[in-house]
């Protein structure tokens, strides 16, 4: 593998981590872009490898988040749970929906998401 | 109120689930409650281990994850989420929050400028071929 590939790999992988860590998510949303970008990976390629690199990334974040406290049980629990089962509805919907009209929600999801926390 | 929680994560989950996520609307979510950033962005994290894991299951099975160079990406990626995650700790929530939604309105543009940029893409080939 040449220099420069290799130089790219480590470079996402240390964007992705950053922000994983940081914000505790949204590692995933970024290392899909970057590997279609940088890397020259398939749209489908980039989700199934941005899992692969983000959970054992989550994993490790989520110890230190635990061991700092920040974690609550209480509510976290119901989270997860919901989670879950929401995953596979969606996974479920997803074989039925257009991509890019999800994808284009999506953003739009996003948009909004980011000015809510941004000013509220 | 713990089934606010619930409804959240089901949200959640279908993002996740529709292959995009990162707390994109959890995270948000949570924050109408009284639940913290910190917090928020741990539940965040934790939630989304039971479910990437028969996701990702599932994609190696199907052969789509890539696995040449992937220990290039994984390794620096650890070591700069513990730090990020640990430089974290000492953030304040409510700049994590903010940076975290300046980091979702930028990608979000992105997002759609790519899109559009594909429809232009689109259009230009259409009208190369009718001339």
């Amino acid at each position: 593998m040449d220099k420069k590939r290799k130089r790219v790999l480590i470079i996402s992988g240390a964007v992705i981590g950053i922000i994983n860590g940081l914000f505790g998510g949204g590692g995933g949303m970024i290392a899909v872009p970057l590997m279609v970008k940088f890397l020259g990976y398939e749209n489908k390629t980039a989700h199934a490898t941005a899992i692969a690199v983000i959970l054992p990334v989550s994993i490790f974040t989520s110890l230190i988040y635990l061991f700092s406290g920040a974690f609550s049980w209480s509510v976290g629990l119901w989270s997860t749970a919901g989670v879950v089962g929401g995953g596979i509805l969606g996974a479920i919907l997803l074989k039925k929906l257009n991509s890019k009209a999800v994808g284009k929600i999506f953003a739009f999801v996003m948009m909004l998401s980011g000015i809510k926390l941004l000013f509220w | 109120m713990k089934f606010v929680y619930l409804i959240i994560g089901v949200l959640g989950g279908v993002l996740g689930g529709l292959g995009m996520g990162g707390g994109t609307i959890l995270i948000p979510l949570l924050s109408f409650t009284k639940v913290s950033q910190h917090t928020a962005q741990a539940i965040n994290l934790i939630s989304f281990i039971p479910m990437a894991i028969v996701s990702l299951v599932i994609h190696v099975k199907n052969g789509l994850v890539e696995k040449k160079g992937i220990f290039a990406i994984i390794v620096p990626a650890l070591v700069f989420a513990v730090l990020g995650a640990i430089v974290s700790i000492f953030i304040k929530g409510k700049i994590l929050k903010k940076c975290f939604g300046g980091f979702l309105v930028l990608l979000s543009v992105y997002s759609l400028l790519s899109f559009k940029s594909e429809k232009s893409v689109k259009s230009l080939e259409k009208s190369n071929k009718n001339p």
